[in-house]
């Protein structure tokens, strides 16, 4: 099963003059991190078991631009949003999946304003869609009983108001869902955000990450669920620190489903 | 020389009011020095706003005990300020309690007031056990230090007299009603005040109506000050919360502006239809800055934005950069701001209406390199002003400025953007690798 990772691209589709329903867009971290890079072959995993059509741009994608923009270089963010919407429209691209809250937002938000308007959901809202039209199923009972927290990312919760798909998905786990002391509204970021996961931090008393890795290790889950590849780097250092990584497991949505599903 | 009380009165009420509208002529003309901005859009949105988050005070409960007092000091000072409406026609026209005609309903009117004003001199002591003994750490930041504190509590002292003398002046009244006194018509009630009454008893009449008339001045003289006082403090915000949540930001948090200058480059690059060799356009004017490096950059949103701020810091509360010990707060950001732009303002009031170069800048001598880059932009500051206040947007616009302007980010990010330049991702992998991860077990 491992190595029969069903993987179309754009491309390949549309030679054959075919249209996928929707763009799995992989985004920089999701095709090069090693970590990100099990979330998202946990997604295309579930996507190949529900049947859903689905490509991925492959070499033909690059970064959204959204590091640039929060960094304040807005010429580099635009080139490279004006770069991707010449691709994006060139394959009449509708709809676009991601697992990367920032991907999502900058897509979602701000490439109408450059000509590139598209359907974009986050990944667990894709999913719970799935669940709800009964093409995932999630039985197995494997996080049966067990403490999650779900750690909102700025980009997703705040930014864009989506707080409840993740936590539907939890919940459907038959998991216990924990709240740390900051979460929805009030999330507490990572530390990643703002183009903070190229540089070293200011200086200060502590890391951003630990003070949120603190909060989660707080209310003692056994697992801390992320929807952002950065969010997810920034909490496993952060469970390291602490020396925890042995009892706590920080996963992304799609892996804990992944997981559920024994894929 | 009966009418004398009554000139005085209104000399006084339209000094009082014509120096505030001057003042706010000035605010008005320091705002407009920001770029214009559309806010013509979505206006049912806009007043729905306004409506629920100042007004309802919606998002001042998020953090319960601050919330619910500060509601009270809100509505006392909305509803016992028609008691004013009163005075002011009894100051013009030299009449004593003119609604008191309406009988029953003026006692429950004056009887509100009273409560309200136990209710606001009990919330107003609860502050300032809040800000003075219990030392709340969002009170104690750096930029709250010297003037700001005093501000602070300046504030809460004016409404502590302002209310103390509106319940002797209606307790010093209730007593001469129950002595029958000509003029002092039984009228109102008075629930709080009849207990301070008895401490009149003693006294002769004459002493009770000094103490009734300069209890009565000092409150209307005292409220005309505090008018006056708003502009020079961070209590702007009883007036402006309601244009800054009509002119709040609509759309999601997460979507930054698009900027055009920037756009119009980009398309002509894009365009291969231009000609890369043409000669320049000399009559074309000259490209707009990018970013703000000082107040004038910033849209008027953004001054209005520093006028609202009354400093609460819920937003430096909120913010993890500042949480972790970083130089980054938002309050100060919007504090710097208006500092900033008050400086401006004063330095095109000396020049006679234009702003001569003073060697200043919101960006270095305000707000430094480091406050700027420790932001994550993760938008908790904004989720947390209560007045729909968007200190992130200053933030970035100054990064801009920093990054398109002067090159000067920091050299890890200069590499992050070389990458993204030259192969389409943060990190130095080649974009034809992008999907070997699916080739991988």
């Amino acid at each position: 099963m491992e190595n029969e990772l069903k993987v179309p691209t754009m491309a390949e589709l549309f030679a054959a003059g075919q249209q996928p329903e929707v763009l799995f867009w992989v985004g920089c971290a999701g095709s090069f991190d090693d970590r990100a890079k099990k979330i998202t072959k946990a997604f295309v995993k579930i996507l190949n078991k529900a049947n859903v059509s689905f490509a991925v741009l492959g070499t033909e994608e690059s970064c959204t631009g959204d590091p640039a923009k929060r960094a304040g270089n807005e010429f580099l963010f635009q080139m490279q949003a004006v770069t991707n919407i010449e691709v994006l429209n060139a394959y009449e691209v509708k709809k676009v999946v991601t697992a990367c809250p920032h991907c999502f937002n900058t897509l979602k938000n701000e490439y109408p304003g450059l000509g590139g308007t598209y359907e974009v959901v986050h990944h667990t809202q894709f999913l719970k869609q799935l669940l709800d039209e009964g093409r995932i199923s999630m039985e197995g009972g494997q996080f049966k009983g067990k403490r999650i927290t779900f750690h909102d990312p700025c980009y997703l919760g705040r930014a864009n108001n989506v707080y409840e798909a993740p936590r539907d998905l939890i919940r459907k786990l038959d998991a216990e869902l924990v709240e740390m002391k900051n979460c929805k509204k009030r999330g507490l970021c990572c530390g990643a955000g703002g183009a903070q996961m190229f540089k070293e931090p200011e200086k200060g008393s502590k890391d951003i990450n630990i003070e949120r890795t603190e909060q989660a290790l707080d209310i003692k889950p056994e697992i801390i669920a992320a929807g952002c590849p950065f969010c997810n780097t920034m909490l496993t250092d952060g469970v390291k620190n602490k020396e925890k990584e042995s009892s706590v497991a920080v996963m992304d949505i799609a892996e804990l489903i992944a997981s559920a599903e024994d894929l | 020389m009966d009418y004398i009380p009554n000139i005085i009165f209104a000399i006084i009420l339209f000094a009082g009011i014509g120096f505030f509208a001057k003042n706010i002529k000035k605010l008005s003309r320091n705002i407009k020095l920001g770029k214009a901005v559309d806010t013509s859009d979505n206006k049912s949105q806009r007043w729905n706003n306004m409506f629920r988050i100042a007004l309802g005070q919606t998002k001042m409960v998020v953090r319960p005990i601050p919330g619910i007092l500060h509601i009270i000091v809100y509505l006392g000072f909305i509803i016992i300020n028609l008691e004013v409406l009163e005075i002011i026609i009894d100051g013009l026209f030299g009449t004593h309690r003119i609604f008191a005609f309406l009988g029953g309903f003026y006692s429950f009117l004056i009887g509100s007031f009273e409560i309200l004003a136990l209710l606001v001199i009990i919330a107003v002591v609860v502050f300032w056990i809040r800000r003075n003994l219990i030392k709340l750490k969002r009170f104690l930041n750096p930029e709250m230090s010297g003037w700001p504190k005093k501000d602070g509590n300046l504030i809460l002292y004016i409404e502590l007299v302002l209310m103390v003398l509106f319940l002797t002046m209606n307790a010093s009244d209730y007593q001469l009603q129950q002595m029958n006194v000509a003029h002092y018509t039984k009228a109102g009630a008075f629930p709080v005040s009849q207990f301070i009454a008895p401490l009149f008893q003693e006294m002769s009449v004459s002493s009770i109506i000094l103490i009734e008339r300069s209890a009565w001045w000092l409150h209307i003289v005292g409220i005309l000050m505090f008018l006056n006082y708003l502009y020079y403090s961070k209590h702007l915000h009883i007036l402006l919360a309601f244009p800054n949540t009509y002119f709040g930001r609509l759309r999601p948090k997460g979507q930054f502006d698009n900027l055009e200058a920037v756009t119009k480059e980009v398309k002509l690059m894009m365009d291969p239809s231009a000609d890369p060799f043409a000669a320049p356009d000399e009559n074309a004017p000259i490209p707009e800055k990018f970013g703000a490096s000082d107040v004038m950059d910033l849209k008027w949103v953004q001054l209005l934005n520093a006028y609202t701020c009354t400093e609460c810091g819920r937003c430096t509360s909120e913010c993890p950069a500042n949480q972790t010990g970083k130089k980054l707060s938002p309050r100060k950001i919007m504090m710097d701001t208006r500092d900033r732009l008050e400086e401006v303002g004063k330095n095109i009031d000396t020049n006679k209406g234009e702003f001569v170069a003073d060697g200043k800048q919101l960006l270095g001598d305000y707000i430094t390199h480091e406050e700027l880059w420790a932001c994550t932009s993760c938008n908790a500051c904004v989720e947390a002003c209560p007045v729909s206040i968007d200190p992130l947007s200053i933030i970035m616009d100054m990064r801009q400025y920093l990054v398109m302007e002067q090159s000067a980010a920091p050299s890890d990010l200069n590499n992050m953007m070389g990458n993204i330049e030259n192969n389409g991702a943060p990190w130095p992998f080649n974009q034809m690798d992008r999907l070997n991860w699916s080739k991988e077990s």
